[in-house]
């Protein structure tokens, strides 16, 4: 295979070698069902149980506060369908954001077909949700506010403490997406006073297929997979112990590099962003330059469209996304972008590059005379181009 | 997702430019779907396409197709050239993936566009040519930052 940059983290991340040999021995050695009463299988059981205190720990959570799902999408659609449902009779209200994932906002979509009323709140043009928009929109039947931790296009890591006070002060439960935040920035439940908490394996140098719920002792949630009586009766199916032990590993190796990695990630980051942007014409950086998770970088360049970037990207070995329409099958670009302002034909020509702390500043110069070059070929060939230029000279 | 020839096409996309004091221009889509072309006609008085550009702002299919689309107009006649379809553009393509297809229907449009351009200019009648629908022309301005 060709030389390869990947710069998808976001998407998702490299599972750790030291990951996989923790997992190893679970397929082989200790494969029993951790339910059993053998003593074989009470290794399984402990293995789950030491991920979930892994995991406790990094959010200053309670164990029996996390519960184990296939992943952040699950995650979401149970937060938010159980206590929609849960909390029915006090008030059928949801509060939350234009930019949530489509976990989040296709559930709410659900929801609104099945009588609840949702509010999505728009963002400034760094893709923070504006505190005075949210106390405005909060009414006596309001029971849930859901908004993400951090952006997974834009990068933007949203005023998560104050919401979650806002959200206190109200008696209001909070739920907040974190799959792109959990293990890449400090969170502590009490802290930010957060009452339910979605993240996801995968995206930490973790496995796929797994992930997790927090759940705050006395929030109302029924169960949201029926069956067995796993996961305090609330997840029922057999652990997947694989995915938990390796969650578990990744968790930890993540909260002890965390400070490293985000220093690594950010000068790589900022050099990126600083050397596009002075040699790159008509172009625009989306999100916020303060409040960024600290691997994501994301551009917007004039007159060209993304998928034919992703694809010229790709030739020379580098995996990147974009948020264009052909890129998800629909005709819109995307949500995030149009809902921080973007104009339909320049959030098409947007290019989202997610590092990891294994990058080097050698791989971001091969990166930016790539984007220079495929930029300029590009503009050549575009009539919106054509059109600018005449324009400028007449 | 796409075809050798998409491929092909797209990394070296045939025909792309300009001509100055076109027989006629056309250009259909819209930036807010993120799909426009251009096609540019140099026809000569027999009414033979001499030579022919595109410059098209899209996806690889979008590019691909417009590029396909000038190969198979050019040095033919223009009542020729109303032969060259979206269907015809695909298959020469050896198909599109299904989301894409609509971006063949753009290059038989465009070189519509520009071949009614040129009859209308020249006040030729093109045998089955209909005026374009969606012959955005320049008025589109960007937006700065």
């Amino acid at each position: 295979m060709k030389q390869l940059i990947y710069l998808d983290n976001a998407a998702t991340t490299k599972t750790r070698p030291e990951v996989v040999e923790a997992m190893l021995p679970y397929f082989t050695e200790y494969y029993g069902n951790p339910s059993s009463v053998y003593e074989f299988s009470g290794i399984s059981k402990k293995a789950v149980q030491d991920s979930r205190e892994i995991i406790a720990n990094s959010l200053g959570a309670k164990t029996n506060e996390i519960y184990f799902t296939a992943g952040g999408s699950e995650s979401d659609n149970w937060a938010l369908i159980a206590t929609a449902e849960a909390y029915a009779d006090k008030g059928k209200h949801i509060i939350t954001s234009k930019i949530e994932h489509h976990a989040v906002l296709h559930t709410c979509e659900y929801l609104e077909k099945r009588g609840f009323d949702i509010t999505y709140l728009n963002v400034d043009e760094n893709g923070s949700i504006k505190l005075d928009e949210l106390k405005k929109a909060i009414r006596p039947d309001t029971i849930l506010i859901s908004i993400m931790f951090a952006n997974n296009e834009i990068g933007t890591i949203e005023p998560i403490k104050e919401i979650g006070e806002i959200a206190k002060e109200h008696k209001i439960l909070f739920h907040t997406d974190a799959v792109q935040a959990f293990g890449h920035v400090p969170i502590n439940v009490d802290e930010y006073h957060i009452d339910m908490l979605s993240a996801s394996g995968h995206k930490i140098n973790g496995p796929k297929g797994i992930g997790f719920l927090y759940i705050r002792t006395g929030v109302k949630s029924r169960s949201f997979i029926h069956g067995g009586a796993q996961e305090r009766k609330r997840r029922a199916g057999t652990e997947n112990v694989t995915g938990i032990v390796g969650f578990g590993k990744a968790v930890e190796l993540a909260v002890a590099g965390m400070e490293e990695r985000a220093r690594k990630e950010t000068e790589l980051r900022e050099y990126l962003m600083e050397r596009v942007m002075k040699e790159v014409p008509y172009t625009r950086i989306n999100g916020s330059r303060k409040s960024r998770l600290s691997n994501n970088v994301n551009f917007a360049f004039q007159f060209i469209e993304g998928e034919s970037l992703l694809i010229m990207l790709d030739m020379k070995g580098i995996c990147g996304s974009s948020g264009s329409a052909c890129t998800s099958g629909s005709l819109d670009p995307s949500h995030v972008l149009l809902a921080i302002g973007l104009p339909h034909e320049i959030a098409h020509g947007s290019l989202r590059l997610t590092l990891d702390e294994v990058n080097t500043r050698e791989e971001m110069d091969y990166v930016v005379e790539a984007i220079k070059e495929i930029v300029a070929k590009l503009r050549s060939m575009s009539p919106l181009y054509e059109d600018y230029i005449r324009h400028q000279r007449n | 997702m796409y075809t050798e020839k998409v491929m092909d096409h797209f990394e070296h996309p045939r025909n792309v430019g300009e001509i100055e004091n076109a027989s006629g221009m056309g250009t259909v889509g819209n930036a807010k779907c993120g799909d426009i072309m251009r096609i540019y006609l140099d026809i000569d008085d027999n009414q033979i396409i001499q030579d022919v550009k595109f410059k098209t702002f899209g996806c690889g299919a979008a590019v691909a197709t417009s590029s396909m689309a000038t190969e198979m107009v050019k040095g033919k006649s223009v009542q020729e050239a109303m032969e060259v379809t979206n269907k015809a553009v695909c298959e020469a393509l050896d198909g599109l993936p299904p989301v894409k297809v609509h971006c063949s229907l753009l290059a038989e449009e465009a070189i519509h566009a520009a071949l009614w351009d040129y009859a209308t200019k020249h006040d030729i009648k093109i045998e089955g040519l209909e005026k374009p629908k969606s012959d955005i022309g320049e008025e589109e301005v960007e937006e700065e930052y």
